[in-house]
């Protein structure tokens, strides 16, 4: 009984001092970055009002429409190529990479470092570093998506293939298959569900990513946001922003709807 | 004539953990063999030895004449395709149909492309659906995997392993998770490929009664040991508790028996 009320006694204060720890977080980075809580909720109508007025989508963006569009469809296909592409590479490097299906522990902790370090440098830093060795163009975005996209969908896929595949890798041995034949009929269609519901969610990621990325590298629907923007011409900046919107959600209910399909 | 025969077999895990001691014993053609022994008393070792999914660290095994322990990979592979084997938990690739999952059995003995890809001869699918057919699966036959009952599961399992026609099946508690109906119909399956096939089967069990009743032949092991070989008629209740290691009345057998 004593036991018990301590406990709860325990479980109370731990709570109460995360809850000042984080009040105390807030109050000192507001001071030390002089960030007014206060005007900062305050500046949020005018925002609104400033946004209701200048980003709505005038004649001249309408006829912008078609380059828009076009920019736009650039940056989602290179968006869902570099995620494939990745993937591909990403499903390879993962079977040596996996504890179930790896030849040489070594090769594969090589292997999981390296997807580390990919997956850890943000795809914006690539893209900072590729400048300098390829100049603003597509390419240097696509590595820079690919390098991160490449690490992340490398780790998920070790993942799912160390958890789903050890028994019909034992199985399919046991038939006298080959290496490639256990990974063709066993690995791939045990693990596909995992594949594909990564490679969508990638996809998505990618599209966010590569608008910012264009705004670096000076291609795609980045670079027509920041041109505008620019240009202070704020009704096609407001079509742009409005168009993205709409992407993103469209791609997420796509993507949805073929997860609900295929599983 | 002995088709498996292990002598002086051995094997730890970790340097600590005797899972083979000393193993010695020899399965005829056409025998139907159990082995019985308690949770980590190394039945699961032993079996995996014999296709070599475990390798043993001295003695010899050899199959069919052929002495398996030093094979290289390709001589490997093709040993294994003369050995089918059933898991408890089935096993099956369970987005597969049930067709594609009995023509694995067939994958050892095709190229490595048409495998990989999953080509395979109208006789190969033909064969498949026969065998679906002696199972009483033939309707199964395009369904998924995860359609599939646990009964309807390892009749897959036991389908694949016939698939690759082979000379032996190993079992590895191959009724532990299905209910008693569904068990006995999975054994008397493998009673059947054992006498209409000739199929020689070597089958780990938990249920003593069901050894007794099913098999010509048991063999016991403790730790690691073999400590009874010898017909089902002559396993009496203190060979049992021999090879569970326990005393009297503390067996789930000896409730039965009261």
């Amino acid at each position: 009984m004593e036991n018990q009320k301590d406990l709860f006694r325990k479980k109370r204060k731990n709570q109460t001092m995360i809850l000042l720890v984080i009040l105390a977080l807030f109050f000192i980075s507001s001071l030390l970055s002089n960030f007014n809580p206060v005007d900062g909720v305050k500046s949020v109508p005018k925002a609104v009002v400033w946004m209701a007025s200048n980003l709505i989508p005038d004649a001249k963006a309408f006829q912008r429409l078609p380059k828009i569009a076009k920019q736009l469809s650039d940056t989602i296909l290179l968006s869902v190529a570099v995620t494939v592409i990745a993937g591909i590479f990403a499903f390879g490097f993962s079977l040596y990479g996996s504890r179930t299906t790896r030849t040489n522990p070594t090769v594969s902790k090589c292997i999981r470092m390296v997807a580390a370090f990919f997956r850890n440098v943000p795809d914006v830093v690539w893209a900072m570093l590729f400048l300098f060795s390829f100049g603003q163009n597509m390419v240097t975005g696509f590595l820079a998506l690919f390098f991160t996209t490449f690490g992340l969908l490398t780790r998920a896929f070790i993942e799912t293939i160390d958890e789903v595949s050890s028994d019909c890798i034992e199985t399919l041995e046991a038939t006298g298959a080959t290496f490639l034949q256990i990974v063709f009929q066993g690995i791939f269609p045990t693990s596909i569900e995992g594949i594909i519901t990564w490679i969508l969610y990638m996809i998505e990621t990618n599209i966010r990513s590569s608008t910012l990325i264009g705004i670096l590298t000076a291609t795609g629907i980045g670079y027509q946001f920041d041109l505008y923007y620019k240009r202070l011409e704020f009704g096609s900046v407001g079509l742009v922003v409005i168009l993205i919107v709409i992407v993103v959600v469209l791609i997420e209910t796509i993507s949805n709807q073929i997860r609900r399909a295929i599983l | 004539m002995a088709l498996l025969e292990f002598k002086n077999v051995n094997k730890m895990y970790n340097g600590e953990t005797r899972a083979l001691n000393d193993v010695n014993f020899s399965v005829n053609r056409g025998e139907f063999v159990s082995i019985i022994g308690a949770s980590g008393a190394g039945k699961s070792t032993l079996l995996r030895s014999v296709n070599r999914l475990i390798d043993v660290d001295t003695g010899e095994i050899l199959f069919d004449g052929k002495e398996i322990t030093k094979l290289n990979k390709k001589d490997l592979r093709s040993v294994r395709t003369q050995v089918g084997m059933i898991f408890q938990h089935y096993n099956l690739v369970n987005r597969l149909s049930v067709l594609e999952n009995v023509l694995h059995g067939r994958l050892g003995q095709k190229s490595v492309f048409s495998g990989a890809i999953g080509k395979y001869t109208e006789d190969e699918k033909q064969e498949a659906f026969e065998i679906l057919k002696l199972l009483g699966l033939a309707e199964q036959a395009y369904k998924r995997c995860d359609e599939l009952s646990g009964g309807q599961k390892q009749r897959v399992g036991i389908a694949r392993a016939i698939m690759q026609r082979p000379k032996l099946i190993l079992c590895d508690e191959p009724i532990a998770s299905l209910d008693p109906s569904s068990a006995k119909v999975i054994m008397d399956h493998l009673k059947e490929i054992n006498q209409k096939m000739q199929i020689t089967c070597l089958v780990n069990l938990h249920q003593v009664d069901v050894a007794k009743n099913y098999s010509e032949r048991i063999i016991g092991v403790n730790a690691g040991r073999i400590v009874y070989d010898g017909s089902p008629e002559n396993l009496t209740r203190q060979e049992i508790h021999r090879i569970y290691g326990s005393k009297t009345g503390d067996l789930i057998t000896d409730m039965e028996e009261k």
